[in-house]
């Protein structure tokens, strides 16, 4: 499953996307997360999943486009610190952060 | 002085129904879904996964006293009682406070699960347009969440912004949809995206003198011009269901199916024999159908056990 937390509006998409079918639930992305907005537990939509999964705290889910700022996520030349120690490759981000401030 | 006769245009009138051809007394496993959002609650009753019983009313300010109304009116007219239920599941936004509930399931899996009963295995894409919230979920033939996106920021694209519209223009809400066709030509669409500058731009146009059908017809195109922005970024696939409220506004449905170039699944049940009895159909009950399901398969599975009192 493709779980996308964060929001829209009227500057940009604001979006931290876990592709929970990659998502082996190691534990590492929170706590490498400065802003400490990740969590690995049950998952919430996909019930009968047996395996812990990552996903983004309720209450941090509209705030995303500024607690995952500082991570420079697609703009910066190294890949955020939760992408990083990520193995599976699972989290990706949408394109807000790029087209605000991705230029140089 | 004059009484001045108030009415408030965007009551939509609650609704409760039970199935005549089912016998609950009979059943084996009786399973309940309460979907309290932040506009409406929904009490959904099931017996042995066949629909028995539903209300649907308006949320209170407290979630615990919104889904004892909300069952209460769903049990008014039958003689089973809460303690004749096997297992309940709250979901919605005020899913963790549900009383009567032994678990509590999130309203994206519930939505995909209710959708999938409702409109048919063929469902790839649901848009859930709740009170406050606005839900696209791409799901598979089982109703299976594969990817979702919920923006639940912002009140414009809502139900309750609908509300809000319905009250400033003074049209009862249902009949915004209808209205909002009759029309010369289609005029261009409110330009703010938010309810409040919206509003204020809508009395601005009143002011101006245009019609209010005209409004309407504007203020429906721009929030499925809302919607569309949203799905979008997902990708909408046939066949594409709305559940919620909006999709009882055929002026919001029929201009979004125009700007996507995709039809939307039409408002009745997939199975047969509840179309053919014309069991009524209602956009909003997706959640509480999906809890409640969820409830039997939970209970077959033995992954639970039956909190049945008689």
């Amino acid at each position: 499953m493709i779980a996308n937390y964060g929001f829209k509006d009227g500057s940009g998409d604001w979006y931290v996307t876990i592709d929970t079918g990659k998502c082996n639930g190691c534990g590492k992305c929170p706590k490498v997360c400065p802003a400490k907005i990740l969590e690995v537990g049950p998952d919430e939509i996909d019930i009968f999943r047996e395996e812990s999964v990552a996903f983004v705290k309720h209450e941090e889910r509209n705030k995303v486009r500024y607690s995952c700022a500082p991570c420079r996520p697609g703009y910066g030349e190294e890949p955020t610190p939760c992408a990083r120690v990520c193995e599976p490759k699972a989290f990706s981000f949408s394109d807000g952060w790029i087209r605000l401030y991705g230029h140089k | 002085m004059p009484e001045v006769k108030t009415q408030e245009f965007w009551r939509w009138p609650e609704t409760n129904w039970v199935n005549p051809d089912i016998d609950w007394k009979k059943g084996k496993l009786i399973t309940a879904g309460v979907d309290v959002g932040s506009v409406s609650t929904q009490a959904v009753i099931m017996v042995d996964g066949e629909l028995y019983a539903y209300g649907n009313t308006r949320t209170g300010s407290d979630s615990p006293n919104s889904a004892r109304k909300g069952m209460g009116f769903t049990l008014e007219k039958t003689d089973m009682k809460i303690e004749n239920i096997d297992y309940c599941i709250g979901t919605g936004y005020g899913r963790v406070n549900v009383p009567m509930a032994q678990q509590s399931i999130t309203e994206i899996s519930c939505h995909a699960r209710g959708a999938n009963f409702m409109y048919g295995p063929e469902v790839r894409t649901v848009m859930d347009m709740g009170g406050q919230d606005c839900k696209a979920i791409l799901v598979d033939e089982k109703g299976k969440v594969l990817n979702f996106m919920m923006n639940d920021k912002c009140a414009a694209g809502t139900g309750r912004g609908m509300e809000v519209f319905a009250d400033l223009i003074r049209v009862p809400i249902w009949e915004i949809g209808p209205r909002s066709f009759q029309i010369q030509k289609e005029p261009p669409m409110i330009s703010s995206t938010c309810v409040v500058f919206a509003k204020s731009e809508v009395v601005g146009l009143l002011e101006s003198g245009i019609s209010a059908n005209d409004i309407m017809a504007a203020y429906c195109s721009a929030m499925a011009h809302r919607i569309m922005e949203l799905l979008n970024r997902l990708g909408v696939k046939e066949k594409f269901a709305i559940t919620g409220g909006i999709a009882k506004n055929e002026g919001v449905v029929k201009r979004l199916e125009k700007e996507l170039g995709i039809k939307t699944a039409d408002l009745v049940w997939y199975k047969k024999e509840y179309a053919d009895r014309g069991y009524p159909f209602d956009t909003q009950l997706a959640g509480g159908i999906g809890a409640a399901l969820f409830g039997q398969v939970l209970l077959k599975m033995g992954k639970t056990k039956s909190a049945r009192k008689t």
